[in-house]
């Protein structure tokens, strides 16, 4: 079976043979970093794409149908629309951060893809801190967020920054300590050694309930964290008519826009890797044709499957629930989510020492 | 001088570091022109005054100089959601100035077409209202059956919106053959669906929450600054003019009175979806009951008023409208004066809004269900 990982193999192969060791490297450096911006900007069509046919079959109407088959590159007409419209800088706004934050959306939002597990042995960065690096730079979004709000100079925009601050700030501790619970679990920060470690079972399987506890609280979080409805407050149409990207146009608009679905990607792609196996197959036991049949399914596959599970998920939240008010969002983090999330770490912690998970 | 400078000079912030906030003329949550200047302490309104007069047509002033039967269609461009009761309160005013007797089939054609209105004028607000808490899905499932009402209206008066269907002294035309089959057909694919919109939202957790202890209006509140309709009976002030003093053949028919005493938009919220469901009741009496006979009565070509006031008042989906002509005995009204539901629900807001969060204003509004070509005409 061809996977990502015998593709990555052989390109290597063919690279040592034809070009000297440093070659090499530059050669493949600059193929990852080409292979990240265009995961980035396909990431961001297909999300978009998937989203309003998801909405639209939801809300029983058909959603784009006329770029392309049955609409399907009507994100890329979109894109080209707002490439060549006109970026517009506000007359009363702070004009070197109005035009950095949407790259700072952009910059953490590729420097996120790094370690994370795409198919077996198929990882841009395999560094031995991944989760944590990947909770820390993902707390950067919010700065930009800020940025944009404070520098566009309206008061939609501050009071939508001002929320998503509160917000983010907040729900980084629930998903936090959810991420930690696994990695309590598997005694690992690095991504691969997660994986590994779920060759036998998932943890969402093995870590018995509080596992089960740690996935939900981490999707709420997630959601909250990627500014998701129902916790879209930073950008409440219906309130605050856009929110921090009020006075944003063109492609600014645009990195903002592909920035929050690569992140919507990229915290599924951690929650499927952390909980539901990264690129593992699903084994049960000792069901030997079973776990065979299972491997048979290419490791990419797996792990896109697994991902674009969770994204759908998040998108049916977006499409059915209403949104939360400003101090309910905050009482659900610090009163309910917290707590909850404490002492499951607690008990997880109490589960790796005994060993009583699978 | 209109006060433009609220729009311009919006920077200004007081030392309690309040600020002003303009929303609308142009915002998603106003539905239409109404212009809001909230004063804002972070997240908390202070205040909020509403500005009037972007849609302003002076329709009062266009009707004086309209004839008895030209007039009542300008009517339809106020409260645009409930058109055939703006119709049928105009018509009624007239018909009490010249004292003609209604036929009973016009009557009962003109009930079915005031409850069809209201449960689509109810259907769009639900939408509308779920729209304004952050969820989009209910506003395609609630056009789904107002849709449906609009067909049937198209099919009788030949319009969806504006229908200028009522005439002093019954109705236009007669009803579509397919009129009653329609009807009976919408009431089935209603009690079908009606259960999602409690699934979807009545119930949701996230929702109640919004609605509930939000946008507290009590029942003295109700009587001071003149609400009618949900708005009042959502405070358990009983104001329904289909109960109170009932016009046509409202009196004959068996529909409740919907009361909610919670006083919260969450009670004005019930009381909409429940009124629907009177609604159906209504039809449901009359669809097979219409009776034979003429669907208009006999009146003069050129209709003219004795000289003296008339009023009459009757129950939209937004509460009372009010039709009130001074005739000097010509071919036009003398003075005419429209009182509408929303002007006055709408002045509560700044009472009710004031201490809570931006997010629970828009939520409010959605409760009182403004149509802003009402308020403004």
């Amino acid at each position: 079976m061809w996977s990502f990982s015998e593709i990555a193999n052989s390109m290597h192969e063919w690279l040592s043979k034809t070009f000297n060791p440093t070659w090499t490297l530059i050669i493949e450096m600059v193929i990852a970093g080409v292979a990240v911006i265009g995961l980035f900007a396909v990431l961001g069509l297909v999300l978009v794409i998937m989203e309003r046919k998801v909405s639209a079959w939801m809300q029983i109407r058909l959603g784009p149908n006329r770029v392309g088959p049955k609409g399907m590159l009507q994100s890329l007409a979109d894109t080209i629309k707002l490439i060549v419209k006109e970026g517009m800088t506000p007359a009363g706004a702070d004009k070197i951060l109005f035009n950095l934050a949407p790259f700072i959306a952009m910059i953490v939002a590729m420097l996120l893809l790094a370690p994370i597990a795409f198919a077996k042995d198929f990882q841009l960065w395999d560094l031995n801190i991944g989760v944590l690096y990947v909770a820390a730079v993902s707390s950067i979004m919010v700065i930009s967020i800020l940025m944009a709000g404070w520098a566009s100079n309206n008061k939609y925009s501050l009071l939508g920054a001002m929320r998503s601050g509160a917000q983010i700030v907040s729900y980084e501790l629930s998903a936090g300590l959810s991420i930690l619970a696994i990695v309590v679990l598997t005694g690992s920060l690095q991504v691969s050694d997660i994986v590994h470690s779920q060759a036998d079972g998932w943890w969402i399987f093995k870590g018995h309930i509080p596992a089960i506890i740690a996935f939900i609280t981490f999707i709420i979080a997630v959601t909250a964290e990627t500014n998701r409805a129902p916790f879209d407050l930073a950008e409440a149409e219906s309130e605050l008519t856009a929110g921090f990207h009020t006075e944003y146009s063109g492609m600014k608009f645009a990195l903002f826009f592909l920035a929050e679905y690569v992140n919507v990607f990229i915290v599924c792609a951690i929650g499927a890797t952390l909980f539901l196996g990264g690129w593992m197959p699903l084994h049960i036991g000792n069901w030997t044709g079973f776990n065979h049949a299972m491997d048979w399914i290419p490791s990419s596959i797996w792990f896109f499957g697994k991902t674009f599970f969770l994204i759908f998920v998040i998108m049916w939240f977006r499409w059915t629930f209403p949104r939360l008010r400003i101090d309910q969002l905050l009482n659900l983090e610090w009163k309910y989510l917290l707590p909850i999330s404490m002492i499951n770490l607690l008990i997880v912690t109490a589960i790796a020492i005994l060993k009583w998970h699978f | 001088m209109y006060r433009q400078t609220d729009i311009i000079e919006d920077n200004r912030t007081t030392p309690e570091g309040e600020f002003v906030i303009n929303v609308g003329p142009q915002h998603p949550a106003t539905h239409g022109v109404l212009h809001l200047v909230i004063t804002l302490s972070g997240e908390t309104i202070k205040k909020v005054e509403p500005h009037l007069g972007y849609i302003h047509r002076s329709i009062e002033k266009m009707c004086e100089s309209l004839s008895y039967r030209q007039f009542i269609y300008v009517t339809s461009r106020m409260d645009y959601l409930s058109a055939h009761i703006n119709n049928h309160a105009c018509a009624l005013c007239v018909e009490k100035g010249l004292q003609v007797e209604i036929p009973p089939r016009a009557q009962v054609i003109r009930i079915l077409m005031d409850e069809l209105t209201r449960i689509a004028s109810h259907e769009l607000w639900w939408g509308a209202m779920a729209m304004d808490l952050g969820a989009f899905t209910p506003f395609f499932h609630a056009f789904r059956e107002r849709e449906t009402i609009n067909d049937i209206m198209e099919e009788t008066c030949g319009a969806r919106l504006t229908m200028n269907y009522m005439v002093p002294g019954g109705v236009m035309q007669d009803i579509h053959p397919n009129f009653q089959k329609r009807v009976k057909d919408f009431i089935q694919l209603y009690k079908k669906k009606i259960h999602e919109y409690d699934e979807l939202v009545t119930g949701n957790v996230i929702f109640q929450n919004r609605m509930k202890n939000v946008g507290i209006l009590t029942a003295d509140d109700v009587i001071s600054y003149g609400c009618t309709g949900p708005t009042a009976r959502g405070s358990g002030v009983s104001c329904d003019i289909r109960k109170i003093q009932p016009y046509e053949i409202y009196g004959k028919l068996e529909f409740d009175e919907v009361l909610e005493t919670g006083c919260d938009s969450f009670a004005r919220y019930l009381i909409r979806i429940r009124e629907m469901h009177q609604s159906i009741r209504i039809i449901e009496q009359l669809i097979d009951n219409i009776p034979e006979g003429d669907f208009q009565a006999k009146t003069k070509a050129v209709l003219r008023l004795p000289k003296g006031e008339f009023y009459t008042r009757v129950e939209t989906a937004r509460g009372e409208l009010g039709v009130y002509i001074v005739s000097e005995g010509g071919t036009t009204p003398y003075r005419i004066k429209f009182r509408s539901p929303g002007f006055s629900n709408l002045s509560v807001l700044d009472h009710i809004a004031r201490g809570s969060k931006i997010g629970d204003l828009v939520a409010m509004m959605g409760t009182l269900d403004l149509v802003i070509p009402d308020i403004d005409r």
